[in-house]
């Protein structure tokens, strides 16, 4: 298929961006997005101009890594998927894609499609960890049992792959169901009570200081999450921030 | 230089522990004078720089991603080994030692992998303590599955997402330690050379890439995290960003290589699409529990497969070649991951792959479906049930235990694999060779170490399912953090390493003449033209299957590719900036290199073992015809290769591999 693309090129954090439009041909429905990008660079080398950066690593979905916003979506129009592994059979012959950055005022645009999503590990170095020391002096692991059901929901907040797309895609630019997997992920497992009240206290605390805006129960962030991340977690962190400043 | 691997002497058993008790320890108050740097955060490195930063020293940790949370042992899916024995299955110490110096075809250091072993129970304590979300049963207990070679169950998992969540796990240990200073994190640096003063590591430099400086950071010692070189292969299940420059770097001013082509190719891959390929996605080993493996029997049948004029669902079972359960009654689709690789490479080979390129098998769930089903029919005491029914039931089942994996298939390849069989291929997975190092993890420079599948490791020549993440936290939380110590406890009295000194000069200067030669060549290709190229001569000659003929002209072939990319290579934009196609220039330009080294190696190493596999060497006669033979007479050792300028002038210096634990036996899994 062929297509237009219309791509944000900004050369650093302090130039001034704008969007040009590219043409790509003979793409493959079969390609994954990321891989129609490659053509595209790869044309624009041979050129001598300079090929598009954006971010990607593992390309299958968990390092959380890529982050584009495509027709106006955080990963484009496929659910349940990071823009890695959207692929072109999602797309028509003759279409106009428009990709954009994640765009938020506390993920400042490094290069083209690239972001600064440190606030986020500002956010977690703030109380996303239990104080346990790593000296292999711990507790038999099955000295702590935790129900299935506990374990099974601590888990589903920790599928969270902290791409930013919540934040992308929230008219608010909230951060809250990162923080509020986070916070969800510790505060449904035992090992995490004892600092339960600092550790939500100090998380929510940076995350306002980063500059992200508050939530106003859209839902927005949950549809578009690659993980599927629930609103739940939003709650039971305001349920804990409650707790928290009660104690 | 001889090698020394400084296994203390003693019975296995005793040797961690007395070793322990004996080395030299440095005082909390001299920890605080004393840097370490850190390169990578995946397991290996962000274990082994949450630990020190506890322990007390000065921390620098270098990852190349945004966060240390991207590194790829994000990816591993299946899960992590332990002798815990929770399951009373007869499970210890011993047996883990014992699978793991066997799997890896008698090709690792027995004092080693015996610690590996001993220190993986407490591995699972220290991450549960951590908060990890390991699947449990409903009495709240642990569970566990099992992995290909073994006979226990003794994988602990977290979903499909082991690897991910190990990894937030040390994560959340350096997040704690970054925010009381002990840790600075360097995100988005990549590490360019190592600097050595008075034969010692004493620094390194690293580019900054979003602004392009370089940087000098000196430390009292440096440890090499940065994981395998499978991406030589340019398709891997490696992240496109994986690469080998850390560790060439090291191998360049002093640090030997190791068996640089034990390469562990994973049979379960979903195959490439096409030339614009640019990774390949595992699908876990799990899946080899319930699916069967196939091709068709008749040569008609898989040509018309391949032009899709046949369905395979419509390929009658006595018609169906299910090569693993033909050819290894014993252990069936579970055979280790090398022999699984091969033996579907041998049908492609002969013509019977599945896929429009001929190079793919079907991995097929409908037994397991109606397997499940009639159980469940059973279960629910439904009679009679039919055909429609029970094949709703069993795919219930099939769905909760792979579900996100059949998922993740359909989105790649649009395909329903609970209707039609899944297209499975080998490809590059794991490097099991890497920087030789001693007992204490350092490599043949003082003051360097080297942890994680960036070492030459545990694992011989092929790694069992679910080591690799006990290996990198086993390195990185108990190991280097003792071992480190007594070399440190000599390091007191040295002070502050000065960064203006004509050592880090030179490696300066070195690092951005090579930088300025990229920006200013603007040849006719891009990085990815030659890395193509070196991926196909890698694979074709440096595969699944070697010869001394295909081997040579790989060396030849490289050479020559390497010679072609010094005059022709075309990096655009400048090198202060945000610029992605050097930092590939400078990763391929190194891989260009390791390439002919491996390929020397596996010339030299003329017996096959674990997945080197050499077309020469196998058995001739007997049960085992035609399978692997390896040569325990000459070639029980650790290739250890001592740069010397060019990849071919290598000088190859051998550890004998001494075996008193365990008897040296051919494997057999028919």
């Amino acid at each position: 298929m062929n297509l237009t693309l219309k791509i944000w090129r900004q050369k650093d954090s302090n130039t001034k961006g704008q969007m040009v439009d590219y043409k790509v041909t003979d793409i493959s429905e079969h390609m994954s997005f990321l891989e129609m990008m490659d053509v595209l660079n790869e044309q624009l080398i041979n050129k001598g101009e300079e090929p598009v950066a954006f971010d990607h690593d593992c390309r299958e979905g968990i390092c959380g890594m890529c982050s584009m916003y495509i027709n106006g979506e955080a990963h484009g129009p496929d659910r349940g998927v990071t823009t890695c592994q959207l692929h072109m059979r999602m797309f028509k012959d003759g279409d106009t894609i428009t990709i954009e950055p994640f765009r938020a005022k506390a993920f400042p645009v490094i290069k083209d499609l690239v972001v600064d999503r440190s606030a986020f590990e500002r956010i977690q170095q703030a109380g996303g960890y239990i104080s346990v020391n790593t000296s292999g002096n711990t507790q038999d692991a099955n000295s702590i049992p935790i129900s299935k059901h506990a374990a099974d929901e601590a888990m589903d907040a920790a599928t969270c792959i902290g791409c930013g797309a919540c934040v992308a895609t929230c008219k608010n630019s909230s951060a809250m169901l990162f923080v509020g997997a986070k916070v969800s992920q510790y505060a449904l497992l035992p090992q995490g009570q004892i600092e339960a009240a600092d550790r939500v206290r100090n998380m929510v605390a940076q995350m306002d200081l980063e500059g992200f805006g508050n939530c106003t129960n859209t839902g927005a962030c949950e549809i578009e999450c690659p993980k599927g991340i629930s609103l739940d977690n939003i709650a039971r962190m305001n349920r804990e921030l409650m707790k928290a400043s009660l104690s | 230089m001889a090698l020394n691997s400084r296994v203390p002497e003693g019975p296995i058993k005793d040797k961690w522990t007395t070793y322990k008790d004996k080395i030299n320890l440095v005082n909390p108050a001299n920890k605080r004078h004393i840097d370490i740097i850190v390169v990578g955060t995946g397991l290996a490195g962000g274990s082994a720089a949450a630990t020190l930063a506890e322990l007390g020293y000065n921390v620098k940790a270098f990852a190349y991603q945004d966060s240390p949370r991207r590194a790829h042992s994000i990816a591993a899916q299946g899960g992590i080994n332990a002798a815990k024995n929770y399951q009373g299955d007869g499970d210890s110490t011993y047996r883990l030692f014992y699978d793991t110096v066997k799997g890896g075809d008698y090709r690792s250091r027995e004092a080693n992998v015996y610690r590996l072993a001993e220190v993986s129970a407490n591995i699972i304590d220290q991450c549960v303590a951590q908060g990890v979300p390991f699947a449990r049963d409903y009495g709240g207990l642990l569970d566990n599955r099992s992995f290909g070679g073994v006979l226990v169950s003794r994988t602990f998992y977290a979903k499909g997402q082991t690897g991910q969540q190990l990894l937030l796990g040390a994560y959340s240990a350096m997040n704690r330690q970054i925010a009381r200073g002990k840790i600075e994190m360097f995100n988005r640096h990549e590490m360019l050379d190592v600097v050595k003063i008075d034969g010692k590591a004493r620094g390194i430099i690293a580019r900054n890439l979003v602004t392009g400086e370089i940087e000098r950071h000196s430390a009292h010692a440096v440890v090499i995290a940065s994981g395998g070189y499978g991406n030589v292969y340019y398709l891997s299940t490696n992240a496109m960003g994986s690469n080998a420059t850390a560790a060439w770097k090291i191998h360049k001013k002093g640090a030997y290589f190791a068996n640089p082509c034990f390469t562990q190719i994973h049979p379960t891959c979903i195959p490439r699409s096409g030339d614009y390929q640019s990774k390949l996605t595992l699908m876990s080993e799990s899946l080899r529990n319930d699916g069967r493996i196939w091709v068709p029997k008749n040569i008609e049948d898989a040509k018309a497969v391949q032009q899709r004029k046949l369905k395979p669902t419509d390929i009658a079972e006595e018609n169906r070649d299910y090569f693993l359960e033909r050819r290894y009654p014993a252990f069936g689709n579970l055979v280790p991951r090398d022999v699984a690789s091969r033996a579907a490479k041998e049908r492609c080979d002969a013509g019977y792959g599945v896929n429009a390129t001929g190079e793919a098998v079907f991995l097929d769930f409908a037994s397991a479906i109606e397997r499940y089903g009639k159980e469940q029919a059973k279960i629910h005491n439904i009679e009679n049930a039919s055909a429609e029914k029970i094949y709703d039931l069993g795919k219930k089942i099939v769905e909760a235990k792979y579900g996100n994996l059949f998922q993740m298939y359909e989105k790649i390849v649009d395909e329903d694999p609970y209707k039609t069989p899944m297209m499975i291929y080998p490809a590059t997975h794991y490097t099991m060779g890497g920087i030789w190092v001693d007992y204490n993890l350092m490599t043949t420079v003082d003051g360097l170490y080297c942890i994680g599948e960036a070492n030459f490791s545990d694992h011989g020549a092929n790694r069992l399912g679910a080591s690799a993440l006990m290996q990198g936290l086993a390195d990185g939380y108990f190991v280097l953090p003792y071992t480190i110590g007594d070399y440190l406890s000599h390091e007191i009295r040295t002070g502050k390493i000065p960064t203006d000194t004509k050592e880090f000069d030179e490696a300066e200067k070195e690092v951005k003449d090579r930088i300025d030669f990229f920006i200013n060549n603007k040849g006719k290709h891009s990085v990815d033209h030659f890395h193509k190229k070196l991926g196909k001569i890698m694979w074709d000659k440096c595969g699944m299957s070697r010869n001394e003929k295909g081997l040579k002209e790989a060396m030849a072939e490289i050479k020559a590719l390497r010679e072609e990319f010094w005059k022709e290579v075309n990096v655009p934009g400048s090198a202060n900036e945000m610029n992605p196609e050097l930092e590939k220039a400078g990763r391929v330009a190194d891989f260009l290199e390791l390439g002919e080294l491996f390929a020397k190696d596996a010339l030299e190493r003329n017996e096959s073992c674990g997945g080197h596999f050499r077309e020469e060497s196998v058995e001739l006669d007997g049960e085992q015809k035609g399978e692997a033979k390896r040569n325990d007479k000459d070639y029980a050792y650790v290739a250890a290769w001592e740069y010397k300028g060019e990849p071919a002038d290598a000088v190859l210096h051998k550890e004998q591999l001494e075996f008193k634990d365990i008897e040296l036996k051919q494997r057999s899994y028919k």
